[in-house]
């Protein structure tokens, strides 16, 4: 499980919807990444130094590939947009804690994704064996990885204009349809996760939500991605967890957001 | 070929440390590199009692570099004793611990606690700008640095590094009083205090407004005053500010360091240090230089 930087090489990158795209590398990482992960990949720009953190969307052990899902929303994302089959990329990973299975296994569960946190819960779909209800928010028609989604539980979608399924959020979706769980897993923007923090609660079930946070070193060390807990966090001795390290999952009531 | 320099009576492997703050206390970066190789670990900044840092977002990326305000988070002096200097004692660089504190009274309690650790130096913080009490206040006037450094050296056992800001009209003249205040040793530069406003948000990039900022940017910012500070003074010079490789660092050295810490770039890439060191004796090789210390400060007109 050791963390190592290297260098990965595109199998494939593919336009999947406006703005989206879809990277798929070659990388030993592959072999160890679990679901909920993320890795970083480095700029070659050099006037970017810092990793962008990309949650891992599918991974393929025997074939050695991690499938990456990314909206273009600046300089670096811009420049991975442009990586070519054959090219090559530097890599960070594998990062961060991933999604608990086992708190799910067998339950009627959730597993919510709100636009471009939607990636990495197509693996979690894959791999969690549950009652799964997939409820996925986007903002109009543009409903990448659904179909694939589709096969692995079933599927409820939002869209922000309504084009698609219920009109506004995942929650209106719920509401909507009328869905039940007994755990709940999400990643998305931050309004999405206090919404589904404030559900949990208030149905009194555990919430594993995965967070971001602006990063430097990504290995714990700088201290520049934390999240205030409710409790005294083991590492800092303060009420500060690292996203990179002791997340990105955590159990909704644990932390202040 | 010898690597190996002396600084204050302390004589490390080689020139190549840490900068506090970018490598915790030396965990993290234990998964990429072998922590027996490097001269010196500098740990992350400890106050007397746990500080919870600054809101977030604490870090921004800017153009050839960084800004960071994380505002000194750590877990205090008594965990840090308990936990992080037996992790770094397994290992034969030596331990610098990069103190911070509001008050002079905290720095002595930590200074204090510190005594009988067997760390190998100490290295004062008297210029974090992302704090608002203490830290910098003490850092960018002459008789505020050289007050607090004569108060240190009352209380330390190991020898004192001042860290100094470059947040100042004159840097010879802050190098000058740390050295007549009784520092052994003084370090430079930390970061420069930045501002990131995102155009689209309109927003300030950082939840603290200002950051420090670090990486290749400022290298030549450094490099000018280190040697001025070395230029000022007979007490060693620990050079950083924006060290990537091992050119980087040759830089540094002949401007008139005796070692460098390597900072922001351990987060573009985390072999850097060990790179650093092996790039070292490659130039050394390459230019049949038998002695690194032949090195410190060779720079000619
Ligand atoms: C754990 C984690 C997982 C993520 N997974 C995905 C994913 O699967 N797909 C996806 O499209 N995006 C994901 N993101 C967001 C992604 O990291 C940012 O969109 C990306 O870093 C933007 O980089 P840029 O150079 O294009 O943008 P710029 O604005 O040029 O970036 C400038 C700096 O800000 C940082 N930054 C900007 N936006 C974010 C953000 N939202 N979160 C963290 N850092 C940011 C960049 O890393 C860089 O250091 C994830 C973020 C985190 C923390
Ligand atoms: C994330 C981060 C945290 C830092 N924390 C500290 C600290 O706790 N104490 C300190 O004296 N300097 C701290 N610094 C400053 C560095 O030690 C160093 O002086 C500065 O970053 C310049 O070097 P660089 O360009 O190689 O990063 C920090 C820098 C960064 C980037
Ligand atoms: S990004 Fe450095 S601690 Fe998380």
């Amino acid at each position: 499980m050791q963390k190592k930087k290297l260098t990965a090489t595109v199998k494939s990158q593919q336009k999947i919807a406006e703005g989206i795209y879809d990277l798929r590398l070659s990388t030993e990482l592959a072999a160890e990444a679990s679901v909920g992960q993320f890795i970083c990949l480095y700029p070659k720009d050099k006037s970017t130094l810092l990793p962008r953190p990309i949650s891992i969307c599918e991974v393929d052990k025997d074939k050695e590939t991690l499938r990456l899902v990314y909206r273009v929303a600046g300089k670096g994302t811009a420049e991975f947009s442009g990586l070519k089959e054959g090219e090559t990329v530097e890599i960070l990973g594998n990062l961060g804690n991933g999604f608990p299975l086992e708190k799910g296994a067998g339950k009627r569960v959730f597993i919510m994704g709100g636009g471009i946190g939607i990636p990495p819960m197509l693996e979690l779909s894959k791999r969690l064996s549950a009652e799964k209800q997939i409820i996925v928010g986007y903002r109009d028609r543009d409903t990448f990885l659904k179909e694939e989604l589709e096969q692995n539980g079933s599927v409820y979608v939002a869209t922000e204009d309504g084009s698609v399924g219920s009109r506004g959020n995942v929650m209106d979706a719920i509401r909507e349809n009328g869905l039940c769980a007994d755990v709940i897993y999400a990643c998305g923007p931050m309004p999405m996760l206090r919404a589904i923090k404030g559900y949990a609660q208030e149905k009194g079930i555990p919430a594993y939500i995965s967070l971001e946070e602006h990063m430097a070193c990504g290995v714990g060390a700088c201290l520049g991605c934390v999240v205030k807990t409710k409790n005294i966090d083991s590492h800092s001795h303060v009420n500060n967890a690292r996203i990179c390290t002791d997340g990105p999952v955590f159990e909704a009531g644990e932390v202040d957001i | 070929m010898n690597t190996k320099v002396t600084i204050a009576g302390v004589t490390l492997q080689n020139p190549v440390m840490t900068a506090s703050g970018t490598f915790g206390s030396g965990m993290e970066y234990g998964e990429f590199v072998d922590l027996n190789k490097l001269g010196a670990v500098v740990t992350k900044g400890v106050a007397n009692v746990p500080w919870a840092g600054n809101p977030t977002p604490r870090v921004a990326e800017v153009y050839g570099g960084m800004l960071n305000a994380i505002g000194l988070q750590n877990p205090g002096i008594d965990v840090f004793i308990e936990r992080d200097i037996p992790f770094l004692k397994q290992y034969q660089t030596k331990i610098i611990v990069n103190v911070c504190g509001k008050t002079v009274a905290d720095y002595i309690e930590v200074v204090e606690k510190l005594g009988d650790t067997g760390v190998d130096m100490l290295e004062i913080n008297v210029s974090c700008p992302n704090v608002k009490e203490g830290a910098i206040a003490f850092g960018q006037k002459t008789d505020a640095l050289f007050d607090i450094t004569s108060q240190i050296k009352k209380h330390a056992v190991q020898p004192v590094i001042m860290k100094l800001s470059p947040n100042v009209t004159d840097i010879s003249e802050m190098a000058r009083a740390a050295e007549a205040a009784g520092a052994d040793a003084i370090s430079l530069i930390n970061t420069l205090t930045g501002m990131k406003i995102d155009i689209h948000k309109r927003t300030f990039a950082l939840a603290n407004k200002t950051g420090g900022m670090s990486g290749p940017a400022i290298k030549p910012i450094a490099v000018r005053m280190v040697y001025q500070a070395a230029s000022a003074v007979k007490i060693p010079v620990i050079g950083m500010g924006g060290i990537c490789n091992a050119e980087d660092a040759i830089e540094f050295l002949l401007a008139g360091a005796s070692a460098v810490s390597v900072g922001a770039a351990n987060f573009f890439n985390p072999y850097a240090t060990e790179e650093i060191v092996r790039g070292i004796e490659a130039y050394m090789e390459q230019y049949k230089i038998e002695d690194v210390k032949e090195l410190i400060g060779a720079v000619q007109s």
